[in-house]
């Protein structure tokens, strides 16, 4: 009996002391296998009586238990202590770069061109397109521009061999979407236009955004709600804003829209956004679409000047460069 | 136009200062362009006369003045001015001024001389740029008066940008109806007196142009003094206005046509014979303009002629041969009305423009031009003197413009500006501006003045109602209105997608310009069909884009010359074919550059190859869902691809674009090296897409094996493809081609490929049997049809 408890204190010393996995299974064999003293003791039995066999059996079991227990909690912690081992080979330096983490982006006249279009997807405008080589009529004459108008000089146009011309403006795109259905219309045209002019704020190609909408009920308070509503969501501020009268052959009463522009040296000044306007009944005409019967506003703005005051790009000219340290900016 | 603040207060009250004036313009559609205050604080500015000059003993340039400024004692001013001289009358800055340009004037040495004062030059008093001396006042100026009494200081320059339909305001006079139906002001303009007629000297006037010139208005003013000067209050109203005083004649029109609005224009009289004859230009008819310009008309232009010859293109400019010298005693002096239609374009025509064609294409008034005759020879007579004839006037009646009533309908004005405007403001507005209401029950008859052009319908008068009762009054409103959802079809990709996608693939986007030169479509060899503008800026920009290439390998190389090596750029765009009309085909394409992935640690550089552009389009064509529509061909190249590096593309077998690597020829003339991969495709092919229909997914497990053949060189891969697609019909899953090889190991002229073969039977699980009957079919057609050898 003696024996048996010593050999256990002994075993359960050898079991603490075991400082590999391996040590520890073969103390494992050595305790528990076939010639280990629990199987030794468990053989042993036979010989006593049957009382003592019951006793002695009891602390034999008791004895098994404790060293599996023992072996059990031994191995985990030499398991958690050798995947600590292994954890602190492992590390990698993170703050190496990603595989592959390069992205292109999108132009910024696109962006600009897009996030105005979806602004007024969302109020119901769908898109409308015509052809950026025009003929007369639909860039002018429909337009309420008559032949050699005043109007016109201030349209600096290219011309074909043929009278066609590159379209001066989105307007065109009005008489197209107007002729080809009847109202309620709510069309939103972005694209490519051309003017003969090139400085520092003029590109012989930029790019515009026209807005139409005729229906039974439409105002001038209608307009100046919608540019209102479009101003803000864009901007995603409100700005002091000014309708100014002006003149377009095609809209009457028009107007210029200023909004009031923090300058980055803390002053402040009306900068114009936006030209826009109530359809003149004629162009309404020129469409088959009956001016006593409907009525609409149309506007038109810059989209180039739309991406400059959003971004901050003061050279217009960097638009059309195409400079990868310009575009990534935007990506 | 251009005037001068004081002259516009004087001919209406504005009972406001001057930013508010200005506010007040813009804000009714007249846009103040440009405000220049002119000569504020002159206060301790004086008229001075220099009664002595020496040179400072000390300086060259700077002499010592003795200067009487009228206060009795003679002030010694040290002056570097080189026109300072004795006896011309100047400005001088007493000490104690502060000037507009933060000079304050003290007493102080200059190079050990006393001075009590400075000479001023009309840019030191901010009354103009002119910085090349003293600012030499006339010999009457009165000595010891303040300038700016003298001057009519401080004033402002005020430059409006009117819009066409508003010729009424470019004259002062018609601003200033404007302005008074602004401010609630009466105008200030005395009724036109008529000249005493003196003279007796007539020309008959000959109208020959029906309604393009229904009234012509003429007198000839004989002996005046052909030395008169120009007062300096007139001449300082011409400068104000942006005029350059020329002579008192021609500045004694300028004048009227500022005040008025309405063009003169004076002939020597000496010149000319017989009658005036307004008629039209006869075909191929030459004239000398007053600029020296040699100009050829045709019968749409107007002429002025006497019986013998043209003496001015009318409405545009004067002749050189009738035009009023230094010597001219003798004038004749024209006022018209002509009709708009008939003076558009005109001087545009001739590459001019004019004060006069500005005026007349849009419109003069004409009532005016009698009272302009008048008013131009009040002044002259007062000016240079002379004797003035009687008033020689031709006129068409039925020719000439009739003011119409215009209906307003109150419920059309409501519903247009989307508020009520009260009758009493409508009324009230209309009048203030110089027109005649007649009101009934639904609205209001307007008859504009005879100087209103834009006044024809409804939606004039409605502007004119917004405009002055003030867009700013009109609330803002969200248009209600039923609508339809607007219906985006799934079965088509976005534009905005496809744009993402790319960047997602590493691609900026650019944007060039749609135009491009003769020169560089050359270079590639693209001179079929184009389109080329009529009037170009530059050769540069001379032709409309046949392909986007061209333009964005330039944006390209504009990056590779900034040490960029990998660039790599999309552009969504139209190019343009000849046609009629013309074909617009909106296009897709891609440049790039440089090292296929980017630089970095892990991965060996590799320069990119057609692959990698392919595997571009193949995501493109993947994400439309029908690739099997789609195939790339070796054949039909276009000349600036690399014979045996490019591919045509086809959709259903139509040709939709091109990719693959520069032929070396162009990249070489470009300056460019064999990376650069371009790929251009036909955008609307790509943007279909297939409206997915789901099946089921396979129930049974599939298998894999890999073989490996060699083949001869040549042999395609689509053609291997093809074998073993034809071999295993419905069993093979995928194909994946996953090794290329040809070099030590395999014959010469043979390329090894390696495939993965995936095996998939929908109603059962394959065995391995199955499987190796699979490979054994697929190598026995691929030795059949392919010249295969299976490798070890």
């Amino acid at each position: 009996m003696e024996d048996l408890d010593t050999r256990a204190a002994q075993a359960l010393a050898e079991i603490g002391n075991a400082d590999t996995l391996d040590t520890l299974d073969a103390l494992r064999v050595s305790l528990l296998g076939k010639s280990g003293i629990v199987t030794a003791a468990l053989k042993a039995l036979g010989t006593l009586s049957p009382d003592e066999r019951k006793a002695r059996g009891a602390d034999v079991n008791r004895l098994k238990e404790r060293l599996n227990d023992a072996l059990g909690a031994r191995k985990q912690t030499l398991e958690q202590a050798e995947l600590d081992r292994r954890l602190a080979s492992e590390k990698l330096d993170i703050s190496m770069p990603g595989r592959d983490g390069e992205r292109g982006g999108i132009h910024p006249i696109t962006r600009t061109l897009e996030r105005i279009a979806a602004i007024f997807a969302r109020l119901g405008y769908q898109r409308a397109d015509g052809p950026e080589i025009e003929d007369d009529w639909h860039n002018f004459e429909a337009l309420n521009f008559p032949p050699h108008h005043p109007a016109r000089a201030m349209h600096d146009t290219f011309y074909f061999g043929d009278g066609r011309l590159l379209r001066t403006h989105t307007s065109p795109v009005q008489i197209r979407a107007m002729k080809g259905r009847q109202p309620p219309i709510r069309v939103i045209a972005p694209g490519k236009v051309y003017r003969s002019d090139s400085d520092q704020t003029h590109s012989p190609m930029f790019h515009q955004i026209e807005g139409l909408l005729v229906d039974e009920t439409s105002s001038f308070a209608d307009l100046k709600g919608t540019l209102a509503e479009f101003i803000r969501a864009f901007f995603e501020r409100d700005f002091e804003m000014r309708f100014r009268p002006s003149y377009f052959p095609f809209t009457e009463p028009s107007a210029e829209v200023d909004i009031r522009w923090d300058a980055e040296d803390g002053s402040t000044r009306w900068l114009e956004v936006l030209g826009c306007g109530m359809v003149h009944p004629n162009v309404l005409k020129n469409c088959g679409i009956d001016p006593e019967r409907y009525t609409g506003f149309a506007f038109g703005l810059g989209v180039e000047r739309f991406a400059m005051l959003r971004y901050g790009v003061s050279d217009l000219r960097a638009f059309f460069e195409n400079d990868l340290r310009f575009l990534k900016q935007f990506a | 136009m251009k005037f001068s603040e004081n002259w516009l207060r004087e001919l209406v009250e504005i009972k406001a200062d001057r930013a508010a004036l200005a506010h007040a313009l813009t804000m009714a559609g007249l846009e103040v362009e440009e405000l220049t205050p002119l000569g504020d604080n002159l206060t301790g500015v004086v008229v001075a006369e220099i009664v002595a000059a020496e040179k400072h003993p000390e300086a060259d340039r700077l002499q010592v003045c003795k200067v009487n400024a009228g206060s009795g004692e003679t002030l010694q001013i040290v002056c570097g001015a080189p026109n300072a001289r004795v006896g011309i009358k100047v400005p001088l800055a007493t000490v104690g001024a502060n000037l507009p340009g933060g000079i304050a004037i003290k007493a102080a040495k200059l190079r050990g001389v006393e001075s009590f004062g400075m000479l001023c030059s009309a840019k030191e008093l901010g009354i103009d740029n002119d910085a090349s001396g003293l600012l030499e006042l006339p010999q009457d100026a009165p000595v010891g008066q303040a300038l700016a009494d003298y001057l009519g200081l401080p004033d402002a320059s005020i430059e409006l940008k009117l819009t066409p339909n508003r010729p009424d305001c470019l004259g002062l006079v018609g601003l200033a109806h404007d302005v008074a139906a602004l401010f609630g002001s009466h105008v200030k303009v005395p009724a036109q007196a008529e000249a005493p007629v003196t003279g007796t000297a007539q020309r008959g006037i000959r109208l020959e142009a029906g309604a393009d010139a229904p009234r012509y208005l003429g007198r000839i003013v004989e002996g005046i003094d052909p030395a008169a000067r120009t007062p300096l209050w007139l001449a300082e109203r011409l400068r104000r206005a942006g005029l350059r005083p020329i002579s008192a004649v021609v500045d004694v029109t300028n004048y009227v046509m500022l005040e008025l609005g309405q063009p003169l224009h004076a002939f020597d009289n000496d010149t000319l014979t017989g009658d005036i004859v307004v008629r039209h230009a006869h075909a191929d008819e030459t004239l000398k303009l007053l600029d020296g310009s040699e100009v050829k008309l045709d019968r749409g232009f107007l002429l002025i002629a006497d019986e013998q010859k043209g003496l001015a293109v009318a409405g545009v400019m004067g002749g050189y041969d009738s035009r009023v010298t230094d010597a001219t005693r003798n004038i004749f002096l024209e006022a018209a009305h002509f009709a708009p239609a008939a003076i558009m374009g005109r001087a545009r025509k001739l590459g001019m423009h004019t004060d006069a064609s500005h005026r007349f294409e849009r419109g003069v008034d004409p009532e005016l031009p009698r009272r302009a005759l008048e008013r131009a020879t009040e002044l002259l007579l007062a000016i240079a003197g002379g004797k003035a004839g009687p008033v020689l006037a031709a006129e068409n009646p039925a020719d000439l413009p009739k003011p119409a009533a215009v209906g307003l309908r109150r419920a059309r004005l409501k519903r247009v500006l989307g508020v009520e405007v009260a009758d009493a403001e409508v009324a009230r507005i209309f009048t203030a501006l110089g027109m005649q209401v007649e009101a009934g029950a639904d609205g209001w008859r307007i008859t504009a003045p005879s100087s209103r052009f834009d006044i024809e319908r409804e939606e004039d008068l409605i502007e004119e109602v917004a405009r002055i009762y003030g867009y700013d009054r009109i609330p803002t409103h969200i248009p209600a209105g039923e609508l339809a959802l607007a219906i985006e079809p799934e079965a088509r990709l976005n534009e905005l997608a496809v744009r993402e996608h790319l960047a997602t693939r590493d691609y900026h986007e650019a944007v060039n310009l749609a135009f491009v030169s003769h020169a560089l479509l050359q270079q590639w060899g693209m001179t079929e069909q184009l389109v080329p503008l009529a009037n170009p800026l530059s050769a540069d920009l001379a032709v409309m884009r046949p392909s986007l290439l061209p333009g964005l390998i330039e944006a390209l190389s504009h990056n590779r010359a900034r040490q960029q090596e990998r660039v790599r750029l999309f552009e969504l765009g139209r190019v343009f074919a000849a046609g009629d009309p013309p074909v617009e085909t909106p296009s897709l394409a891609i440049v790039a550059s440089g090292h296929a992935r980017a630089e970095q640690w892990g991965e060996a550089a590799r320069p990119l190859d057609f692959f990698d552009l392919k595997g571009d389009l193949d995501s493109l064509i993947v994400w439309g869902g029908e690739p099997q529509r789609w195939s790339v061909h070796a054949d039909g190249l276009p000349g600036w691809l690399h014979p045996g590096r490019g591919a045509r593309v086809a959709l259903d077998g139509q040709t939709v674009g091109y990719l693959g690597a520069l032929h070396p020829q162009l990249a070489r003339q470009l300056d460019l090296g064999p990376d650069v991969h371009v790929l251009e495709l036909a955008l609307q092919p790509l943007l279909g897409r297939r409206l997915p229909k789901a099946q089921p997914v396979p129930r049974f497990p599939s298998v894999r094996r890999d073989i490996a053949v060699d083949v001869p060189e040549h042999m395609a891969w689509a053609q291997v493809e093809q074998a073993v697609r034809g071999a295993l019909g419905a069993l093979l899953a995928e194909l994946r081609l996953f090794d290329r090889y040809s070099g030590k190991g395999v014959e010469a002229g043979r390329k090894s490929l390696a495939m993965g073969l995936i095996l998939q039977d929908g109603s059962r699980t394959l065995t391995d049997d199955d499987a190796d009957r699979c490979v054994r079919n697929a190598v026995d057609a691929l030795e059949r049809s392919c010249e295969a050898k299976l490798r070890g």
